[in-house]
């Protein structure tokens, strides 16, 4: 699969994923100092899906995210001095210090604001999808999921409701085994989770190695099915949380969860990967470029003001 | 509306709102209509009938049996930029929406910092007889009028059912839209061109200076041919429809109980912190010397039985009785039932 992928596209993957690490990184180094006045539900791990699936994406398509979302809120291109600044509280941020970490949105740039219940957004991203279906124009939605979302209703529901208009939306379910603190194999009584999911007239794909380009491939070719006028598809895209499910912490004493399989995880990082691929000075240069970034959207961040006492009435109906 | 001018077209409730749709659909092409069985030969009681043929089935169109996934769907066409209009045959059914209703559509705009509206109207039917019972009758408004970000209308005629459907549609918010299914066969003076009810405004459909009486939905009649009862023993009742819950207009009803200084509530639902605790508590936190009464269902399901549905809901004669008890404390009077009826032809429409 590397080898199919072209030098530039392999710095910008690389890019994309370790830009999302070094982001939450700094998350988790600022969130003891109290200046983060938001819970925030790390990413850290994850991004292979969200860059995989995002890459291929036009900008004017439409991404629909979770509660965990930093991850897919960057690489789909939302603003990161207005991500960093949501997360402070602040006026400038993506929603006003509104929202903080489990609302982001960015509609400028696609990404549809994240709820914090579980499976909530599936149905809007349906909706969402229903209007650029009528539009016409090969817009397509990507509605993030967590394995936890699949057991709620509206997520049969949409799927069904998805594939009886054939709206263009790819759904992609980020297995990351827990559900909170609770295992899949404590949840689902099959985890055929694919099976389920085609018997909706679905085409569903397992990626169960968390490989970057992989997922990249899988999604790129459901677009151009999309696209067409194709209909919905699902992918599972097997993955990993490394932190603690909100807060910047490990959480391996905690007894739910081994280390070995952190470990087996980190063994196929992807970000690792890539960058062992990409020619040092290269990996260097993106690396500072990145720092530099981070430390101006924190700045940023900092400098920025608190919302004003008359903020908190604006805005509870559009006038 | 209260003139019965010849050269005036009558319509029903039901063809009003059908007549609201279907032109505010030909003026606007984002608006479309989905929901359970929208489409079919029976057209939710009517009110849909005719608009699949006119506009095809991109923008009228039944709904699998997802309520939840539905409303999302809904909010989403919204936040794109269409005005979904999503029909419920019956409002006990909204309880399978809470979630995106309460979770998302009233909190989008506020929650993502401006960024997204959601023109979304949500018309639902409160039922009442025939047994329908603990779950086909429900008037659950009350719910709604608690969450700030939801607008709540539940109009009593079909003039306000038509301008208050067409502002709820222009409306870049969502709109809780309450229909009572007695009202659907009642008649009213409503002009053929279409025109806006603002949100917002209440409307004083009675005059009189003894007693305020204020109607939600189908009270609104009941509190009618209550005031006719009031009227044959010499009291007069100024009857009062807010239209609109959420804006509440609550300067008619404050201006009416000041000057009669006595107000009943009667509201299509449980009297336990819903629309008629908001507008009793309003007024005594305004205002002194008021004397306050709330009529509403029973607090219990509502049973399907004749007897016990008949004792389930206020009538005319109850509410007489309890505006009587506050102007004439101590005198018990309760009109006879059978009268009741009588004054019923009398009170209520034409409109």
């Amino acid at each position: 699969m590397m080898a199919s992928v072209s030098l530039e596209e392999r710095q910008r993957i690389y890019r994309a994923m370790q830009r999302i690490r070094r982001v939450e990184e700094e998350v988790a180094r600022l969130y003891p100092g109290d200046h983060i006045k938001s819970p925030v539900h790390l990413s850290i791990g994850q991004e292979a899906v969200a860059v995989g699936i995002c890459d291929p994406l036009r900008a004017e398509d439409i991404v629909s995210i979770t509660y965990r979302g930093h991850a897919a809120y960057l690489a789909k291109g939302g603003s990161l001095p207005a991500f960093m600044a949501e997360l402070y509280g602040k006026d400038t941020g993506s929603a006003g210090g509104k929202g903080g970490s489990m609302h982001l949105i960015d509609i400028a740039h696609g990404i549809l604001g994240a709820s914090a219940v579980v499976g909530t957004n599936i149905p809007v991203a349906a909706g969402y999808a229903l209007a650029l279906k009528r539009e016409g124009g090969g817009r397509i939605v990507v509605c993030f999921l967590g394995d936890g979302a699949t057991e709620e209703g509206v997520f049969s529901e949409s799927l069904n409701f998805a594939a009886l208009k054939r709206l263009p939306i790819l759904f992609v379910c980020e297995n990351n085994g827990y559900a909170i603190h609770a295992p899949t194999s404590r949840r689902w009584a099959s985890d055929e989770l694919c099976a389920r999911v085609s018997t909706y007239g679905i085409p569903a794909t397992l990626l169960a190695e968390g490989d970057v380009l992989a997922i990249r491939a899988a999604a790129a070719s459901a677009y151009a099915t999309m696209r067409q006028g194709g209909g919905p598809a699902f992918l599972e895209c097997r993955t990993y949380r490394w932190r603690e499910h909100v807060g910047p912490n490990e959480d391996y004493d905690a007894g739910y969860r081994s280390r070995a399989e952190l470990e087996a995880w980190q063994a196929r990082d992807q970000i690792a990967r890539l960058g062992a691929a990409l020619d040092g000075r290269d990996r260097d240069r993106i690396d500072a470029a990145i720092a530099a970034e981070i430390a101006a959207a924190v700045a940023f961040a900092e400098q920025s003001p608190f919302p004003g006492r008359e903020q908190l009435t604006s805005d509870v109906f559009a006038e | 509306m209260s003139s019965q001018n010849s050269h005036e077209r009558t319509l029903t409730y039901v063809a009003a709102l059908r007549e609201a749709v279907a032109q505010e659909m030909e003026r606007d092409p984002r608006v479309f209509v989905m929901g359970l069985d929208v489409d079919d030969h029976k057209a939710i009681q009517g009110s849909t009938r005719g608009l699949l043929e006119r506009f095809g089935p991109e923008r009228v169109f039944g709904t699998p049996l997802s309520e939840d996934a539905m409303t999302g769907v809904a909010i989403g066409a919204a936040m794109a930029g269409l005005r979904p209009i999503h029909v419920h045959i019956r409002m006990d059914f909204l309880l399978l929406c809470m979630n995106q209703l309460v979770n998302v559509a009233a909190k989008a705009h506020y929650m993502y910092g401006g960024h997204v509206k959601v023109p979304l109207v949500v018309r639902s039917m409160i039922g009442r007889s025939w047994g329908q019972g603990a779950q086909h009758s429900q008037g659950l408004h009350g719910l709604f009028m608690h969450i700030p970000g939801l607008k709540v209308v539940a109009p009593s005629n079909a003039y306000d059912a038509k301008g208050s459907l067409i502002a709820a549609i222009r409306d870049d918010n969502p709109v809780i839209f309450v229909e009572h299914r007695q009202l659907y066969p009642t008649e009213a003076a409503v002009p053929e061109a279409p025109y806006v009810i603002e949100l917002g405004q209440a409307r004083r459909c009675r005059s009189g200076d003894d007693v305020t009486l204020v109607g939600i939905s189908q009270m609104l009649r009941e509190c009618l041919v209550a005031a006719e009862l009031l009227r044959e023993i010499g009291i007069a009742a100024e009857v009062i429809d807010p239209v609109s819950l959420v804006p509440l207009d609550m300067a008619t009803i404050r201006t009416s109980a000041r000057r009669t200084g006595r107000v009943v509530v009667v509201d299509n639902s449980w009297t336990s912190a819903g629309a008629g605790a908001e507008i009793t508590a309003q007024l005594a936190e305004s205002e002194t010397g008021l004397r306050l009464k709330r009529l509403g269902y029973a607090p219990t399901p509502c049973p399907t039985t004749p007897s016990l549905e008949a004792a389930f809901y206020p009538d005319p004669a109850s509410i007489a009785e309890a505006a009587h008890a506050l102007l004439r404390p101590g005198k018990a009077w309760r009109p006879d039932p059978r009268h009741a009826k009588l004054a019923a032809r009398q009170a209520l429409p034409p409109f």
